[in-house]
């Protein structure tokens, strides 16, 4: 498949958070990693090691591109058709920027119950987000600033302590939404 | 040497802690050396002097069931790996996690990864494995590294590798993150994701992991809790495992509690030992104040709903006998005799103030997200009732619609490639069978949809 073909399909649209993420290119240390996921798989089986490039690709870089996925497919002798069915299935792989931080908030039972609607309407009120602009393909809305986007996302497992978030990677608990501020003042917009 | 606790973390009078032992200690932290210090890794020495077929033997005379929802025994599915069988065979620890409800393998992987990988390492010598994969949910970033580190220090100390403390045994432990998906919990859909591809299910037959799993080869999945009882049937003996619990339904088990209590939590208890009276009110503290407990999900949202006014009758013949709902003991069978199942242990619990049809949308919202697409009833099915109970929700339902859903529920249970199908029918089924007054309640004949030629042709009707 050709690069423009893939970019059709993987349209990356820009938003407010994708000045906060360097292009995407394949540095040493992004190829060590690469192959030493590669390694742990049977060598007839590198097309394994798919998910953990991409968590990689998109740690750094913020979401999957077009150009990363013919990267990963040529890593994994694939192609790259293969990684964007990966990619579009997945909801914890984005192809648009998220923001500098990204939330996630749980909405599923036990967590809605003990108010997770309520918190993700006072983050995006906080953050001035407008979740309408996400849709089924694109469930992440991002703030004007580019500072924040937010989803929500299902049962995270720690349904005894709702409503809980995560943060990119920090897990926060008990966050009912009066306590949205103080949240959010741990994640700066000049941090 | 009494074990010290976190403050309001000290576990209760009715709970026996084996795999919660070490979780929120004080003094405690995820490192091999605090790991050795409280005797890890003996049991694994212990069981590289076995025979592997000595050890499923324990495994089996043990009784333990799976504790990632379907409750199967252990042992007998280790059995199941085809005797003549020249393929690598492949162990998988289930730790997806994402059946709502449940939080138990959370605080295993990030408070204490080397009971899991003693557990594991045992359970690879069992069954022959010489690669093993820990498939973890994206969602726990934290616990992946936590698990990484581990492993490095696994190596470090010669308990992983080659020739693993001179035995002649070789094994790799690896980690696999998911991404998201619920699905990924389902052993063959897992096992596709794994394999690096959308995690479509398989069908079963002829996939049976155990025959043909992984790369074709057979296949181990076992959820995180179950890997860790096996290094503790391996200390205690499987005999002596086995008087936990009651009769088939030996062991401990996590229990998690959320929703509606005043202290929701974890807590470890032998299985079939505790009541619904004894868990709601004595360790979860009863409802908050001013209300009353009206339902309890108990096994994962999956898992079908019960009232907690209702009498079950149970068992046959002679043995037939009328069970109160705050009588239940938390065990397999009972639960599943009351017409649900003991599931994956996350029980969620729902006061006066739930309305019900608000509780069934939450839950179609997520099975209808969460769907693979592969088989029609389910993609569409789940699909369908998110909508018509987004109606009911929002007041705008009608009549009609109650018999929709549970017809459309109906149509997905049974038809369907994996258990999925099950999972997501099930909650309506059961919500509607025992909740139909108060789902009709908030519909209305008004509401009705009428087409514009409907209107018309009811104009020369007798009105009824
Ligand atoms: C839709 C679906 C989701 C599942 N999710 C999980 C899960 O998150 N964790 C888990 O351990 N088992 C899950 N299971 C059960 C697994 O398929 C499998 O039975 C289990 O991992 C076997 O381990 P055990 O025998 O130790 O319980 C799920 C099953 C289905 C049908
Ligand atoms: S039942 Fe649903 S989740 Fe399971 S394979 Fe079919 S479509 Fe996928
Ligand atoms: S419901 Fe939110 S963590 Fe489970």
């Amino acid at each position: 498949m050709s690069n423009s073909i893939l970019e059709k399909n993987i349209a990356s649209p820009e938003t407010p958070g994708s000045k906060f993420f360097p292009p995407f290119a394949a540095d040493d240390e992004l190829n060590a990693k690469a192959d030493r996921w590669i390694s742990h798989y049977p060598e007839d089986q590198k097309r394994s090691a798919v998910l953990m490039l991409l968590h990689d690709v998109q740690h750094k870089f913020g979401y999957i591109s077009a150009e990363s996925i013919d990267w990963v497919a040529g890593k994994l002798d694939i192609e790259p058709i293969k990684v964007v069915e990966v990619v579009t299935f997945y909801p914890g792989l984005r192809q648009s920027a998220p923001g500098k931080f990204h939330i996630r908030v749980c909405r599923t039972l036990s967590c809605a119950m003990a108010g997770s609607y309520e918190l993700m309407d006072k983050l995006c009120e906080l953050t001035k987000i407008d979740r309408n602009q996400a849709t089924h393909e694109n469930p992440i809305a991002v703030s004007p600033c580019g500072n924040y986007s937010i989803e929500f996302a299902e049962c995270l497992a720690s349904c005894g302590t709702g409503p809980v978030c995560l943060v990119n990677d920090d897990f926060h608990e008990a966050i009912p939404a009066e306590k949205a501020n103080e949240l959010l003042a741990k994640y700066p917009s000049n941090s | 040497m009494s074990i010290q606790y976190k403050e309001g973390k000290e576990p209760l009078a009715q709970e026996h802690r084996l795999i919660f032992r070490n979780i929120d200690r004080s003094d405690w932290d995820p490192s091999m050396e605090r790991a050795l210090q409280d005797g890890y890794y003996e049991q694994m020495k212990k069981a590289l002097t076995m025979e592997p077929k000595a050890i499923t033997d324990e495994v089996k005379k043990s009784g333990l069931r799976g504790r990632g929802g379907a409750g199967f025994p252990t042992g007998v599915k280790w059995g199941f790996i085809p005797p003549n069988n020249t393929k690598p065979v492949y162990l998988i620890c289930n730790c997806d996690e994402s059946e709502p409800g449940t939080f138990k393998d959370r605080y295993i992987v990030h408070q204490d990864p080397h009971q899991l990988l003693e557990g594991m390492i045992i359970s690879a010598f069992a069954v022959g494995a010489h690669v093993a994969y820990i498939y973890i949910r994206e969602e726990f970033p934290a616990a992946a590294h936590i698990i990484e580190k581990a492993i490095a220090e696994c190596h470090e100390k010669g308990f992983l590798g080659k020739n693993i403390q001179g035995s002649g045994f070789d094994l790799e432990i690896h980690i696999h993150r998911g991404a998201a998906a619920y699905i990924c919990g389902e052993e063959t859909g897992l096992i596709e994701s794994l394999e690096g591809k959308r995690p479509y299910p398989r069908i079963k037959p002829p996939y049976f992991p155990a025959a043909l799993g992984l790369y074709m080869a057979p296949t181990i999945v076992n959820n995180v809790e179950s890997l860790c009882h096996v290094k503790h049937i391996l200390e205690m003996g499987g005999d002596e495992y086995a008087k936990l619990g009651v009769a088939r339904n030996t062991g401990t088990r996590i229990l998690c509690v959320s929703g509606d209590v005043k202290k929701p939590g974890y807590f470890e208890v032998e299985v079939g030992k505790v009541t619904m009276r004894e868990l709601l009110y004595d360790m979860c503290g009863g409802p908050k104040d001013g209300r009353e407990f009206k339902a309890v999900i108990p096994g994962g949202s999956s898992s079908k709903i019960l009232r907690c006014d209702e009498t079950f009758k149970i068992g046959r013949g002679d043995d037939a006998k009328d069970l109160d709902f705050w009588d239940i003991q938390m065990d397999f069978d009972t639960l599943a005799a009351c017409g649900s199942m003991a599931g994956s242990g996350g029980v969620i619990v729902l006061d006066d103030s739930r309305k019900i049809s608000w509780v069934l949308n939450n839950i179609n919202h997520f099975y209808a997200h969460e769907s693979c697409g592969q088989c029609t009833p389910c993609r569409e099915g789940n699909g369908w009732m998110k909508k018509v109970s987004d109606r009911i929700a929002s007041g705008k339902g009608t009549p009609n619609d109650i018999d929709t859903l549970e017809s459309i529920a109906y149509q997905i249970d049974g038809r369907t490639i994996c258990a999925f199908g099950e999972a997501s029918s099930w909650p309506v089924e059961a919500i509607i069978a025992k909740y139909r007054d108060e789902l009709l309640a908030e519909t209305s004949e008004a509401n009705v949809v009428k087409s514009a030629e409907q209107l018309e042709r009811e104009k020369f009707l007798q009105p009824v």
